[in-house]
């Protein structure tokens, strides 16, 4: 997988590298990474469920969306713990990159469908983001990269005197 | 994961044990969709007390089912769901839509 070796990688902040394939038999042992990641930098269990649910979600999406279901393509997970310049102040956050060579997303269908319409499918971005603090898509050069981003503390409400 | 069903005169009940994931969620739909269609009883059970994950393909596959069985004018029950079961239906606002009780017992009992 040289096209991810290319890239420059800063390990002062890395917590986790996963180089993976694009076979959905591979979620379930991510999710096991990630939860225990998640449970190891002390977010909550309810916290801990929802970081897993949109890694398992958004590489669900790569599996069907960019490789169309094609197993054997390359898809990299890195995990970091950064500050994020967050307004307010820096925020200590769990920080996600979600990378494949798959076709580029198609960033309109890249919101949440309507609820109120009960049908089955297009849940998945609405469980992406009702799990994290933000998600960021871009398409550089021939990769996709999804950007996670899961604040590890709750920022302090200043109380009105 | 496993898929089984059980059989009755007015009820089916489908055991699923594992997760309701991409790798799974087309034998589960496939499974639950076949049975439905040839058995066609008045009321539907998925035993899930033994599914600890489901991701929106699961659920995508659990409203298949649902809107089957409303064509067919049949109840559709869900039991024993893991709080990540209960979590994903809640985001999804499909709570209300789904018949749902804690255990066995209380599904038949309530059926």
């Amino acid at each position: 997988m040289a096209w991810l070796e290319a890239r420059p990688l800063d390990r002062r902040d890395l917590l986790l590298r996963l180089q993976l394939n694009s076979n959905p038999e591979i979620l379930c042992v991510v999710r096991s990474a990630v939860s225990q990641l998640s449970e190891e930098l002390g977010f909550s269990a309810e916290e801990c469920r929802a970081v897993t649910r949109a890694v398992d979600e958004a590489l669900t999406n790569v599996i069907r969306h960019a490789y169309h279901g094609k197993r054997g393509r390359p898809i990299e997970l890195s995990c970091r713990r950064i500050q994020d310049p967050a307004d307010g102040g820096p925020r200590e956050a769990l920080e996600i990159l979600l990378e494949d060579r798959g076709v580029a997303a198609d960033q309109k269908k890249m919101r949440s469908r309507s609820l109120d319409d009960i049908r089955p499918g297009g849940l998945g971005i609405h469980f992406i983001q009702q799990s994290v603090d933000l998600m960021e898509y871009k398409r550089i050069a021939s990769t996709n990269r999804l950007r996670l981003l899961k604040y590890l503390r709750p920022v302090k409400q200043e109380i009105a005197r | 994961m496993k898929i089984s069903a059980r059989r009755m005169e007015k009820v089916t009940i489908f055991d699923i044990s594992g997760n309701i994931d991409l790798s799974q969620s087309p034998e589960v739909r496939k499974v639950l969709l076949k049975e439905m269609r040839e058995a066609s009883v008045p009321r539907v059970m998925l035993n899930l007390s033994d599914v600890n994950y489901i991701d929106s393909s699961g659920i995508a596959s659990l409203v298949e089912g649902l809107k089957l069985s409303r064509e067919l004018n049949s109840r559709f029950i869900l039991f024993g769901l893991s709080t990540n079961a209960r979590e994903v239906l809640q985001i999804s606002r499909l709570l209300s839509f789904f018949e749902i009780y804690e255990n066995e017992e209380q599904a038949v009992a309530a059926a």
